[in-house]
C-alpha cells in the first residue's frame, strides 16, 4: 500500500458527496470554458487585424461615405504600400436571419491588403474577369452548401433592388481567427448601377484599407492622410484595423465585459463548494489525523493526503468538464447563425485558463484543512468529538 | 531489571482561558525494561495525560522524561515523531483504526514510513496480524469486525514496528467481558513471550491485576505503587 492508495481511498470515503463536488466543479469548468470561448471569439476579429493595415474612414462616423476620388490622392502619401477600399452593402440573402458580411470591394487590390483570405490564382483572375461575380468564404459555401458556379441573389435594402452575383471563388480562412463567412463582390458593379438609378450615390466607397510599408510607421501615416482631407467637405479618420474593431466592438462590450467577470465569479464560487467538502472531510478525519500523527507521520505526509484528494477531485472534475466543452462548442458553432462570430472555437489560451482554474480551485481548497490538520495538536485531535 | 523509564519532578497543566488546571504535580516514576505495568485512578485524575508524555505525544511543564538514555521532552516535533515511529506502539480504547483501509493496511500503515521494502512489509504485517491471530481476517474492513477483533488489529499495528514501549490507553474499556479477557492475554502473552514493556491506563481492577506493578494516581500525585512479586515463567 502507499500513500496515494489512501488519497483515492480517502476521496471516495462519501461517494455521494465525492461525485456531487466532480459535477459541481465539471459543470463549473464547463460554464468557464463556455464563456471564455464566446468572450475570445468576440475579440478574434481584433486579433485577426494585421497592424500592418489601416482603416480610413469618415470623421463623423464610419456609415457615411467617402468619394472614391479619394484614392489617388491617398495613394501619393508616404509609406502607403496599397490602398484598396470596401462599401457595406447590407441586403438579405433568402432570408433575414441569414446573417453575414456583403461587400462590394475593389478586386484589383482587395486580396492584396487581406493576404488571410487564400485564394487561387485560377479564382481570383475568374472574380476579376467577371463583372457580376462574387468570391464567399468557406464557412458560407458549406452552410449554404454553394458551390463555384452558382448564382446567390440578394435583396437590396441600402442599395435597392435584385443583385445575382454568380460565384467564381471560395477563399479559405489562412488562421483559425479568419472570417470566412464574407461575401465580396465588384464595387465597380455596384457602382455602374448607382451612376443609373441613383447618380447622387455614385462614385462613393465606405472606407480605404491602407497597408502601411512600414509598421513603425502606422500612425505618421494615419496623421498624414488625415492631414490630405482636413477642411474638405468630408474629413477622415484613420486608425489602425485594430483601433477600428476594438470600436466597433465597444457598442457591445458590456455583454462581454459581464460574460468576462461571470466566468471568474464561477471560479470562485466553486471554489467555496470544493472548499466547503475538504474543510468537511478533514474535520470528520481529525482523529485519524491524530492517529497518524502519533504513529510518526508528518505534517508533509498529512499535506499529500489533503492536497491529493483536492487536487484529484478538481482535476477529474476538470476534466470531465472539458471533455463536455468539445462537442458542445462543435455543436453549437454548426448551429449558431454564421457571421455572427468570425470563428467560434475553442482557444488554447481557455484551455490553459481551465486547467490553471482546476489546480488554483484543488489547492485554494486544500489550504484550510492543511492548516488545520498540521497544526492540531495530537491530544486536541483524540479529544475531538466530531 | 534494567532502568527503561525515568520520570522526574513531572508538571503539567492546562489552561481554560486565563485559568490555570493543574493535572500532574509532581510525578517521580521509574519503569523496567520489560515491565508490565498498570496506571489507575479517578477519572480527571491525569492518566491518560501522564501516559501521552511518555508515548511522546505531549510534553511536560517542567521536570524530565529519560526513555533508554534520551531525554523526549527536549526533542523537536520532528525528532520526537521519527523516535516514536521507532520506539511506541499505541493501543486506544476505540481502536483508531482508519475505516477505509483493510486489516492488513492498517497493520502496515506504520511500517510506510520505514525502509522496508514491498515484500518485507508483507511479511512483517502477516507475523503480526498471527501473533494477534487474525491472519485469516487480513482483507477485511474494520466495520466488517466484532470490536474485540478490531482492538487486536490494533495491537498488531502497534506491534509492527516492533517498539520498545506499547502504551495502551484503556483498551478493554469498550468490550464485553469476554473479548476483554482475549485482549489482556494478548498483552500478557506480548509481555511475557515478546518480552515488551507496557503501560496500561485502566479503570478496571481485573485488568489491573495482569500487570506486574501497579500505580494508583489521584488528583494529579501518584499516592501509591504496589509491585508484585515477578512470578517465575
Ligand atoms: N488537551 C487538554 N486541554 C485541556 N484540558 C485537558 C486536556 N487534556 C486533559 N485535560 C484535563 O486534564 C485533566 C486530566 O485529564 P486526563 O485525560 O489525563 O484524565 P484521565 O485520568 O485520563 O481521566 P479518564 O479516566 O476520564 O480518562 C482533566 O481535568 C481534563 O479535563
Ligand atoms: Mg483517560
Amino acid at each position: 500500500m502507499k500513500i496515494l492508495k489512501l488519497v483515492f481511498k480517502n476521496a471516495l470515503r462519501h461517494k455521494l458527496r465525492t461525485i456531487l463536488t466532480i459535477l459541481g466543479i465539471s459543470i463549473a469548468v464547463f460554464a468557464f470554458g463556455l464563456l471564455r470561448t464566446f468572450v475570445t471569439s468576440w475579440y478574434a476579429g481584433v486579433d485577426a487585424s494585421a497592424a500592418d493595415r489601416l482603416i480610413v474612414r469618415h470623421s463623423v462616423s464610419f456609415i457615411f461615405p467617402l468619394p472614391s476620388a479619394y484614392t489617388n490622392k491617398i495613394k501619393t502619401v508616404d509609406n502607403v504600400a496599397e490602398v484598396s477600399y470596401a462599401n457595406w452593402f447590407g441586403g438579405t440573402y433568402i432570408d433575414k436571419s441569414n446573417f453575414f458580411a456583403r461587400m462590394a470591394v475593389d478586386v484589383n487590390t482587395f486580396f492584396e491588403v487581406y493576404p488571410e483570405f487564400l485564394l487561387s490564382d485560377e479564382e481570383l483572375a475568374n472574380f476579376k474577369r467577371e463583372r457580376n461575380s462574387c468570391v464567399i468564404g468557406s464557412n458560407l459555401a458549406e452552410q449554404y452548401n454553394l458551390q463555384i458556379g452558382d448564382i446567390m441573389t440578394l435583396d437590396g435594402d441600402i442599395y435597392p433592388g435584385k443583385w445575382d452575383f454568380v460565384i467564381r471563388g471560395i477563399y479559405q480562412p489562412k488562421f483559425n481567427s479568419t472570417d470566412a463567412n464574407q461575401m465580396f463582390f465588384h464595387w465597380e458593379y455596384l457602382n455602374e448601377r448607382m451612376n443609373q438609378e441613383s447618380p447622387g450615390r455614385a462614385n462613393f466607397i465606405g472606407w480605404f484599407i491602407v497597408k502601411v510599408a512600414d509598421i513603425n510607421k502606422s500612425s505618421e501615416v494615419s496623421a498624414a492622410i488625415d492631414q490630405v482631407f482636413k477642411n474638405s467637405t468630408a474629413e477622415t479618420k484613420s486608425e489602425t484595423e485594430r483601433a477600428f474593431q476594438q470600436g466597433f466592438l465597444a457598442s457591445t462590450g458590456a455583454i462581454i465585459s459581464a460574460m468576462n467577470a461571470i466566468s471568474f465569479i464561477i471560479v470562485g464560487i466553486i471554489m467555496l463548494v470544493l472548499g466547503n467538502t475538504m474543510i468537511m472531510a478533514a474535520r470528520e478525519r481529525t482523529r485519524e489525523y491524530a492517529v497518524l500523527k502519533a504513529l510518526g507521520f508528518s505534517g508533509s505526509h498529512l499535506t499529500t493526503l489533503i492536497l491529493g484528494e483536492s487536487t484529484f477531485i478538481s482535476l477529474l472534475g476538470g476534466a470531465i468538464g472539458l471533455a463536455m466543452l468539445f462537442p458542445f462548442v462543435d455543436v453549437f458553432a454548426q448551429f449558431m447563425p454564421k457571421g455572427f462570430f468570425p470563428a467560434f472555437y475553442i482557444e488554447t489560451i481557455t484551455l490553459v485558463l481551465c486547467m490553471v482554474a482546476v489546480l488554483v480551485i484543488g489547492i485554494a481548497a486544500a489550504i484550510f484543512p492543511i492548516q488545520r490538520a498540521v497544526t492540531t495538536r495530537i491530544v486536541d485531535g483524540f479529544r475531538f468529538v466530531g | 531489571m534494567s532502568k527503561l523509564i525515568e520520570i522526574r519532578d513531572l508538571k503539567k497543566s492546562y489552561w481554560r482561558e486565563k485559568l490555570e488546571i493543574p493535572v500532574l504535580n509532581n510525578i517521580n516514576l521509574t519503569i523496567d525494561s520489560g515491565e508490565f505495568t498498570a496506571l489507575m485512578g479517578p477519572s480527571g485524575s491525569g492518566k491518560t495525560t501522564l501516559l501521552n508524555m511518555i508515548a511522546g505525544i505531549d510534553k511536560p511543564d517542567d521536570g524530565s522524561i529519560t526513555i533508554e538514555g534520551q531525554e523526549i521532552s527536549s526533542m523537536n516535533e520532528t525528532a520526537l515523531a521519527k523516535w516514536r515511529a521507532n520506539n511506541v506502539g499505541f493501543i486506544f480504547q476505540f481502536y483508531n483504526l482508519i475505516p477505509v483501509l483493510t486489516a492488513f493496511e492498517n497493520v502496515e500503515l506504520p511500517l510506510l514510513l520505514t525502509k522496508l521494502s514491498k515484500a518485507e512489509r508483507k511479511q512483517q504485517t502477516e507475523t503480526a496480524l498471527k501473533i494477534v491471530g487474525l491472519a485469516d481476517r487480513m482483507d477485511h474492513y474494520p466495520k466488517q469486525l466484532s470490536g474485540g477483533q478490531e482492538q487486536r488489529v490494533a495491537i498488531a499495528r502497534a506491534i509492527v514496528t516492533d517498539p520498545l514501549i506499547l502504551v495502551a490507553d484503556e483498551p478493554t474499556g469498550d468490550l464485553d467481558k469476554a473479548s476483554a479477557e482475549d485482549i489482556l492475554n494478548l498483552m500478557e502473552l506480548l509481555n511475557k513471550e515478546h518480552e515488551k514493556t507496557i503501560l496500561m491506563v485502566t479503570h478496571d481492577p481485573h485488568a489491573a491485576e495482569r500487570a506486574q506493578v501497579l500505580h494508583h494516581l489521584e488528583k494529579g500525585d501518584l499516592i501509591k505503587s504496589d509491585k508484585k512479586a515477578v512470578q517465575e515463567h
